[in-house]
């Protein structure tokens, strides 16, 4: 059976409280390993995230929602575009932000 | 000795509030779900220690929690963690899906706009299962579940009572009022800003407005239209089903027919806008509102903080003061947040936007703040057990 990779995962506070996890997440991904295959493993292991980061009705990100990768911002690209090496090794975590929006 | 549970939905998180029925010494547990809005809270007339909430944001959306031991823990139903990360899904207790085509309702500028779901406002449990609820939701729709908030499917034909005529008010197109009948388990009021109120007469199969007698002459240019009215809160007593009071937009109103037709009963209030309305929980006819100045001014009339209680069912109210900030209060009361306990003495309570919890145990005579600093309160329930 191939290995599959292991990422390490940010959530925001919120998120944090709800999975009722403390810290960072990791998390086996599918190969090969893109933010919608991170997202589809996290919200498998904590079915109460769903909706929160993916809208239900179409898969889309929610608006408040950013993704960090290597200090670059992913938001809007493809959820396939594949994660760099960086992230499937374990060395830099993907984060998962909310956007800074008051309230 | 009985205990009084005061759930409190926030703009922040929620609370509890305890105290025995002599309603003197209250102890508050919070903030749960912290940092989140919690539109509303209600435990299940079956079993009090089953407790349901609407968690909900503008980043991450909509959650349902329930608690099966009155507040104590809380979980995400549907949502539990599952063993391993390649095991099937969970359920979906955080999905409000329309059913059908989605549709398109009035918008603010007069165009038509898609149905999106936004969050939860009300949650009724039902009267005789512990795990059937209904939710009212924004834009505007009623769903229900039958196995503890598990899963959630809409009852569509709500939606087809003239939603292409439907429109948001000010703080949105909710459905915010759902009525179960005690006598009749068929028939389910609900009230829609801004839509109107509807009554279903087969367990959501079918629905009819029933606004007949409403005037919205500044807000509706045809005088006899049945659905667009900014209807802000209704209440029934259990014991007469069929006897309706209603807070709109502006005007107090009651109907005897189960919505068939409405008339005005604002009578000596000092301002006829509001948004809660609550009845006695022993006196069918003694009622309460909360007026509001104006749509565009929402806080007391004169910066004084008064419940009006009308002892006839409407036209003749009074007003309570003892115990209420009679100058400077510029706060306002939002439709979910009064409510009536069924002690023997009977306890009305409500909280207000600069998070304030009041409390009477005494009808509505006398007054006093259980907490008085809580984010804005958007939610007041009460159990007695």
């Amino acid at each position: 059976m191939t290995e599959r990779p292991r990422i390490r995962v940010v959530l925001p506070a919120h998120l944090r409280t709800l999975a009722r996890v403390e810290g960072e997440v990791a998390l086996e991904v599918a190969s090969p390993p893109t933010i919608c295959a991170a997202l589809d493993a996290l919200e498998a292991r904590y079915p109460m995230l769903r909706g929160t980061i993916r809208r239900h009705e179409d898969g889309k990100r929610r608006p408040f929602i950013r993704f960090f990768v290597c200090q670059a911002d992913w938001s809007n690209d493809s959820l396939d575009t594949p994660l760099p090496d960086a992230i499937t090794t374990g060395r830099e975590p993907l984060l998962i932000v909310g956007a800074m929006a008051g309230g | 000795m009985k205990t009084v549970r005061v759930l409190v939905g926030t703009r922040k998180g929620a609370f509890i509030l305890t105290s025995d029925e002599r309603r003197a010494a209250w102890t508050v547990q919070g903030p749960l779900f912290a940092g989140w809005e919690v539109y509303h809270l209600k435990g299940s007339p079956v079993d009090p220690n089953r407790i349901y909430a609407s968690q909900s944001s503008s980043w991450f959306g909509q959650v349902i929690q329930r608690s099966d031991d009155g507040g104590a823990t809380w979980n995400t139903p549907g949502g539990e963690k599952i063993p391993g990360p390649y095991d099937p899904p969970g359920g979906l207790s955080n999905r409000f899906a329309y059913e059908g085509e989605t549709g398109t309702h009035l918008w603010y500028d007069g165009t038509q706009h898609p149905w999106e779901f936004k969050r939860v406002w009300h949650l009724e449990p039902s009267l005789t299962d512990v795990n059937t609820v209904y939710a009212g939701v924004e834009d505007a729709a009623l769903f229900k579940t039958t196995n503890g908030g598990a899963t959630w499917q809409e009852l569509p034909a709500l939606r087809k009572a003239k939603g292409h005529l439907w429109q948001p008010g000010a703080g949105g197109m909710c459905l915010h009022t759902i009525l179960l009948d005690p006598k009749n388990e068929k028939r389910i009021f609900v009230a829609i800003s801004a839509a109107g109120a509807f009554r279903t007469d087969d367990g959501g199969a079918s629905w009819k407005p029933i606004t007949k007698g409403l005037k919205s002459q500044y807000e509706l240019p045809d005088p006899d239209a049945d659905v667009g009215h900014c209807v802000h809160n209704m209440t029934l007593h259990p014991s007469r089903p069929d006897t309706l009071f209603m807070q709109k937009h502006w005007d107090v109103l009651r109907s005897d027919n189960a919505g068939d037709l409405w008339r005005e009963v604002s009578g000596n209030l000092p301002s006829d806008f509001g948004f809660p309305i609550a009845v006695h929980a022993h006196e069918p006819e003694t009622i309460y509102v909360v007026p509001i100045k104006s749509d565009s001014e929402h806080y007391p009339p004169e910066g004084k903080l008064r419940v009006y209680r009308s002892r006839s069912g409407g036209n003749e109210w009074e007003a309570l003061t003892s115990g209420l900030p009679q100058q400077d209060c510029y706060v306002n009361v939002l439709r979910d947040a009064m409510a009536v306990d069924t002690c023997a003495s009977c306890g009305i309570y409500f909280g207000t936007s600069g998070g304030q919890v009041y409390a009477s145990a005494d009808s509505g005579d006398h007054w006093a703040p259980i907490v008085r600093d809580l984010p804005p309160v958007t939610s007041v329930e009460v159990q007695v057990f």
